[in-house]
């Protein structure tokens, strides 16, 4: 057969049967522009409530569990541990997620139980296991602080102390939790010293052969979905299957942001990794159990240099400086204290 | 051969009746489910009418409802591949995908 006919003929057949990737745009990963609700427009009194209310932890019913203990700004805003620790020292079936970027979130737990940022934030504070506070006891507490009660009649003039108020207070204060520009952001921007070599490959093996930008995507690094990763867990944990029991959704869970990643260890909804590289062995592997693994989780063949890229370029999506923050001085009960 | 064509009415009714229900296709694309080259939230349809579920994206979608009238889940499917469900009741559905959840649509059954 003619050699050339035979190259166009098998050159053919490559494309036909190799997958066909397509990679994202640069533009795909600009910064979006944030969704706020129409009733809970950000403004400095809404804020400064918010973040009083995040480091108190009187929201607790014991008292000594805040926003804060689980969601530590010095620790990525999550709690370094695999799983939380709730009410009573009690252990928690799930990591505490970074609250960093939630903002954008379509939907809020590992779960996806709460579509808006206010409807989440209340629900730890009345869970059992976790902050454990009876809501009622919890507004008529915080309405007898007159340093509250000024707040709240400034960030929502009418509409009182409630569960409404607080969960709305909370999402204002989580709106600003946004992080500043990394360098993939400024390497997206046309720097093209921003990102090593090494991220750069990264990048490459991240859209082509990882294909980690199946979930991974825009932004935020999430697509708002929800993936069986093929995380062996004893006792299972149904995830998202217990809100919407769909087949696919049995141990699925919210793909969460790459976003800070290298301050927000151990990873993975039960925390069963330590490090980036075991993540990436994780997913080359294709995960460790195929029971309803998700059709997007498959052995990869990496090899040990596209790992190291792949976890370089995770590293470019940390910004240099963590988002700074001011602790608040509580108002106290007694007004003869400062407030 | 009046007797012949009134025996064959029914048939020519029910015929007629199978052609009127209509295959429409909703698109999956870019984690939206377009209708006619369009982003679609709500639809109005026949009784009878099958919508099938055509993947365009290069990820897998999984196409379901939970709804009073109905309950189907269609599977996870990837890009090219195509699933249909037919409404035979009148109502209202609620149509989700199970990975993206916030690609939700309602299906008004006439």
């Amino acid at each position: 057969m003619n050699k050339k006919l035979l190259s166009a003929i098998l050159l053919s057949a490559f494309f036909t049967l190799a997958p066909q990737l397509v990679y994202a745009e640069k533009s795909d990963y600009l910064r979006p522009k944030l969704t706020v609700p129409a009733d809970n427009i950000n403004n400095p009194a809404r804020v400064t409530l918010g973040k009083n209310l995040f480091f108190d932890p009187r929201l607790s019913g014991s008292r000594w569990i805040s926003c804060a203990t689980c969601h530590n700004p010095g620790l990525g805003w999550a709690d370094g541990l695999a799983t939380g620790i709730g009410h009573g020292m009690g252990g928690l079936l799930r990591s505490s997620p970074t609250v960093i970027n939630t903002a954008y979130n379509k939907f809020q737990f590992w779960d996806g139980r709460a579509r808006t940022l206010e409807a989440q934030a209340v629900e730890p504070i009345k869970a059992a296991g976790e902050m454990a506070r009876d809501m009622k006891e919890l507004t008529i507490e915080l309405e007898s602080i007159a340093g509250y009660k000024k707040m709240f009649d400034k960030a929502y003039p009418g509409e009182g102390v409630s569960e409404t108020t607080i969960g709305k207070a909370l999402a204002a204060y989580e709106r600003t939790l946004i992080t500043a520009d990394a360098p993939f952001d400024r390497w997206v921007a046309g720097d093209e010293t921003a990102m090593s070599d090494a991220a750069k490959r990264g990048f490459e093996v991240f859209e082509g052969k990882g294909q980690c930008d199946l979930c991974h995507s825009g932004f935020n690094f999430q697509d708002d979905g929800f993936h069986n990763i093929g995380i062996q867990q004893d006792p299972p944990d149904a995830g998202r299957y217990n809100v919407r029991p769909v087949a696919i959704l049995m141990g699925a869970f919210k793909t969460p942001t790459l976003r800070e990643i290298t301050r927000t260890s151990p990873y993975m909804h039960n925390g069963s990794y330590k490090t980036l590289l075991e993540v990436v062995d994780h997913y080359d592997r294709g995960g460790d159990t195929d029971k309803n693994l998700s059709p997007n989780i498959r052995p990869l063949g990496l090899t040990q240099s596209e790992k190291t890229d792949l976890v370089a370029f995770m590293v470019a999506l940390v910004t240099e400086k963590p988002l700074a923050v001011t602790l608040p001085n509580l108002p106290q009960i007694s007004p003869e204290y400062p407030q | 051969m009046k007797i012949q064509i009134l025996c064959l009415l029914p048939l020519a009714m029910s015929l007629s009746c199978a052609s009127v229900a209509d295959e429409v296709i909703i698109d999956q694309l870019n984690k939206e489910f377009v209708f006619g080259g369009e982003t679609v939230a709500a639809l109005t349809i026949k009784t009878g009418d099958t919508l099938v579920f055509r993947n365009r994206d290069e990820f897998f979608h999984n196409i379901y409802s939970l709804s009073d009238l109905t309950t189907f889940d269609l599977g996870s499917f990837p890009k090219g591949d195509a699933r249909s469900v037919t409404f035979d009741e009148p109502g209202v559905a609620e149509i989700e995908c199970a990975i993206h959840p916030d690609m939700y649509m309602t299906v008004e059954v006439e």
